[in-house]
């Protein structure tokens, strides 16, 4: 299977402030995966990696068989809360547009076939109609199909979702998850997306990236969400329940008193 | 201010109107002005950048007094220092949110460096009158060079990034992963802030600084749907608004500044107003 993300001992964070260390994973053309963990635990640090935007602090990582390097058109990147200002009312279709030419200078000659291309990404996230909406005016819903849309335009084969579900209602959630899982699938692009609650993912998912407590693991969902292997994570008992539905829940337990003795 | 008599003849106002060379002057150096100031406007209001905007002429100010201060002229004193504040704002804060603190905290020490300026400065007090509400009937011929100048560089600046600035404005994140270098956009966006603040303070003054480079650029956002349009109605704008300026006040002897502001500023709430009714009176169709 061809390799999209192939990391290997990498060291991810900042210099002052490693996240996690010796991490290895590979991850293959058209998988859907989530990545979860609490806050700060470095979900968007690995997504900035991805993107060039930092370095490893040790390690390697490929992505396409390279070196991560910034505006790579092969990646297409919604990023967390994003705040479009209410009073902006230029319509949807212009930053739609900015996702394919707006890294580009001077004068555009092919206004008319971008206009196309963006028009085409809109019906792929079926928000067609709200072209030529303000964008100040969007719903929390409609504005993460915009982004997403924004993220299409350029046809990527990897697709970076930084929290795309937070901020949306039940309904829209499982809309949401079922429009990616079709563009993956339709278009065979792999996608990574930073999640807080895994239930709504995981009748389309192929992996988890488990990130915690300075660690990164990755594995099929029946693999991670066990109570043995998020205890192993987190160093801590926990306890994995399953509903009659395949739904589940994580539950930790008080502070072991065995970290303290280890100390 | 003179004998002219209004008539109803608009080309014959002008007429007279241009025979006069300090209209004449200002005239040239206002529209371009405007120009700029429409075109810069209009990034700043979708950046929500105005408070750097007020800053830098406000330390432009500064500037301008030393400049008179050692006897040089104002302009070169406002463009300096607005330039190097503007690159020292840029690169002080890399995220726009965290910017207001840092901006504050250059404006305060200017201002004071500004107030000793004045207090040394033994000249007229209508040099400083000028600067801070502007005197655009007062004009040099080399200061009209200057303004052409600084207006051909934003032009030619603004045609150059007019994508990657504006991928900047609405969506720094996805514009940096997309290799949009916004260190260095964020720098030249705010050295050109930084030249039109320093040409529109010759019309309007530090303190009056919003009428032209914020005002008609939010009215503008307020009734247009794509950028183009936006950026071509704010220009449009304020190129009128000085324009019925400079020629109110060749007839009525009150400042420039003071028509322009009143025009823009009505403009802005007519605008307000009439969408405000517009969206109530929708509300109540849909309501039916």
């Amino acid at each position: 299977m061809d390799n999209v993300i192939t990391a290997k001992k990498l060291i991810g964070g900042y210099p002052s402030n490693i996240t996690w260390q010796d991490t290895d994973f590979s991850i293959n053309r058209g998988e859907f995966v989530a990545v979860l963990g609490p806050n700060g635990a470095g979900k968007t640090t690995l997504f900035k990696l991805i993107l060039g935007l930092i370095k490893p602090i040790g390690g390697s990582l490929t992505v396409f068989g390279e070196n991560p390097k910034k505006g790579n058109p092969r990646i297409g990147y919604v990023p967390q809360r994003h705040p479009i200002d209410s009073e902006i009312r230029i319509k949807t279709i212009e930053l739609v547009k900015l996702g394919l030419d707006g890294n580009k200078f001077g004068i555009c000659l092919n206004e008319k076939n971008i206009e196309k291309e963006a028009m085409s990404a809109l019906k792929t996230v079926g928000a067609e109609n709200l072209a030529d909406k303000p964008l100040g005016e969007l719903s929390g819903g409609e504005l993460q199909r915009i982004f997403l849309a924004e993220a299409l335009i350029s046809k990527p084969e990897l697709l970076l979702l930084d929290e795309p579900l937070a901020n949306l209602d039940m309904k829209r959630v499982s809309e949401f998850v079922k429009l990616i899982y079709r563009i993956a699938h339709f278009q065979n692009v792999t996608v990574l997306l930073i999640a807080h609650d895994v239930n709504p993912l995981i009748s389309v998912l192929d992996k988890i990236i488990y990130t915690a407590n300075n660690k990164i693991v990755t594995g099929k969902p029946s693999e991670i969400l066990t109570s043995e292997s998020l205890s192993k994570i987190y160093d801590l008992p926990i306890e994995v329940l399953k509903d009659s539905q395949g739904r589940i829940a994580i539950i930790g337990t008080e502070q072991p008193v065995h970290q303290h003795e280890n100390e | 201010m003179n004998s002219a008599i209004f008539t109803l003849n608009i080309f014959n106002d002008l007429q007279s109107i241009l025979q006069y060379d300090f209209m004449r002057h200002a005239f040239e150096a206002g529209t371009i002005i405007a120009i700029m100031a429409g075109i810069i406007g209009y990034f700043i209001v979708i950046r929500k950048s105005s408070f750097a905007a007020h800053a830098l002429s406000h330390i432009g100010f500064t500037g301008a007094a030393g400049a008179v201060l050692i006897g040089m002229t104002p302009l070169i004193g406002l463009l300096s220092f607005t330039i190097i504040a503007g690159i020292i704002i840029a690169v002080l804060g890399k995220k726009a949110s965290t910017r207001d603190t840092q901006i504050g905290i250059v404006l305060a020490f200017m201002l004071g460096l500004g107030a000793l300026f004045i207090s040394l400065y033994s000249g007229y007090a209508s040099e400083v009158y000028s600067l801070l509400f502007g005197e655009i009937l007062g004009i040099s011929n080399s200061d009209v060079l200057i303004t052409l100048i600084a207006g051909i560089v934003v032009i030619i600046a603004t045609v150059i990034f007019y994508r990657p600035l504006l991928f900047y404005s609405l969506d720094e994140d996805v514009a940096e992963a997309k290799g949009v270098p916004v260190g260095m956009i964020g720098i030249i966006f705010m050295i050109l802030v930084a030249i039109a603040t320093s040409m529109a303070v010759q019309a309007v003054g530090v303190l009056l600084i919003f009428a032209l480079m914020i005002i008609p650029s939010a009215t503008a956002q307020r009734i247009t749907k794509t950028p183009k349009n936006g950026i071509l109605v704010s220009m449009t704008i304020s190129l009128l608004s000085v324009w019925v300026g400079l020629f109110a006040s060749f007839y009525i002897p009150y400042p420039v500044s003071f028509f322009i502001t009143t025009e823009t500023f009505s403009l802005y709430i007519i605008v307000l107003l009439i969408q405000h009714f517009k969206n109530k009176r929708l509300v109540t169709i849909l309501q039916k």
